[in-house]
């Protein structure tokens, strides 16, 4: 019982900090859950990572797993209401709200200067992951070729992805 | 969107700029904005449902899988090999989204406090929100940022004398 109440706390903090989506709060999630409450090893947090990856929609369904590895079905549904719920709830208000304070001058700087911030936390948030993965050479040539092949043309990043893992499988042995 | 007639491109736009600023996933956020704006909270409700139900199901799938296998090494190196091409994806979506801020200098610098911050002072999340997010903000207060539609992606540029701050 104190676990899920942990656990709600917790997940319900990072939605409420996720200023840049999920992957802006990947470092804190990591923090919390391997260093803080020991919950979880760095390589359980990256394998859940990359299964996040793996399924469609939202990589931080991710969390799901998390819940349910710690506390079964209802360590799932206490972290995904969590997670998810808070961040429901202000976006919902925020949005009825928003054009009441169009003429507001601040709206646009809170924009403006928010936005750098949001990039600065991906950036911490690949290099979270990055130092989770890019162990040797063929993850950091794999990590690369991805990159690249993104910058120049879209590609359907899943099919990537999964590429990636079977490239990886097919290098290591 | 466009074909169901639910939302023009400024909606969409505007939706977009509302879902970037607040925390969250940015998908879910334009879930709730959107369903709201069609059919209020049921409509957002829906929206977001329809949006991480089947997801949830698949990555449930692979948890469980996951729980059962999590020994076997080709699993294991597998992930690795996909937490790898994610590095990958995620930079480039980051130079993606951050296109227009890593060209300008108090942008940058922004980024580059925050990114240390978290990543080398190891500082808390909250704590770097409180810190850098309101110097960011003032950094953008409403006398410096008026918005010219040529210099949208210079808010400081005036003229011919290139300043940064007013004063």
């Amino acid at each position: 019982m104190t676990r899920l109440i942990h656990l709600f706390l917790v997940f319900s903090l990072l939605s409420v900090l996720a200023v840049g989506g999920g992957t802006a709060v990947l470092p804190e999630m990591q923090h919390m859950t391997v260093h803080t409450f020991h919950w979880l090893t760095d390589a359980q947090f990256r394998n859940i990572y990359s299964l996040g990856q793996v399924a469609p929609g939202p990589n931080m369904l991710m969390v799901l797993v998390i819940g349910y590895k710690l506390a079964g079905w209802a360590g799932m549904v206490v972290v995904g209401i969590g997670f998810f719920l808070p961040d429901c709830i202000i976006t919902l208000f925020v949005n009825r709200w928003w054009v009441h304070l169009g003429a507001w001058p601040w709206r646009t700087s809170i924009q403006r200067g928010l936005a750098p911030v949001a990039i600065g936390l991906m950036t911490s948030g690949t290099y979270a992951i990055a130092k989770l993965s890019i162990v040797n050479v063929q993850t950091l040539v794999i990590a690369l070729v991805v990159f690249s092949i993104l910058l120049w043309r879209h590609v359907n990043p899943g099919v990537l992805v999964l590429i990636g893992g079977a490239a990886y499988l097919l290098l290591s042995s | 969107m466009r074909e169901e007639g639910w939302l023009d491109d400024e909606g969409f736009l505007g939706a977009m700029e509302i879902s970037e600023t607040l925390p969250g996933l940015n998908a879910v956020n334009m879930a709730i904005i959107m369903g709201d704006n069609l059919r209020g909270i049921a409509g957002a409700v829906v929206s977001v449902i329809g949006m991480l139900l089947p997801g949830s199901i698949v990555v449930m799938v692979l948890g469980i899988l996951y729980q059962s296998n999590h020994d076997n090494p080709d699993v294991k190196r597998f992930l690795l090999g996909i937490a790898a091409a994610a590095v990958g994806l995620l930079s480039a979506v980051t130079l993606q989204i951050g296109r227009r801020q890593f060209r300008q200098l108090p942008d940058i610098a922004i980024i580059a406090a925050t990114f240390l911050a978290v990543s080398f002072l190891k500082l808390p999340l909250f704590v770097v929100l409180l810190g850098v997010g309101p110097i960011s903000v003032w950094l953008y207060r409403p006398h410096v940022s008026e918005p010219r539609s040529e210099d949208e992606h210079l808010p400081f540029h005036r003229g011919p004398h290139h300043h940064w701050f007013r004063h």
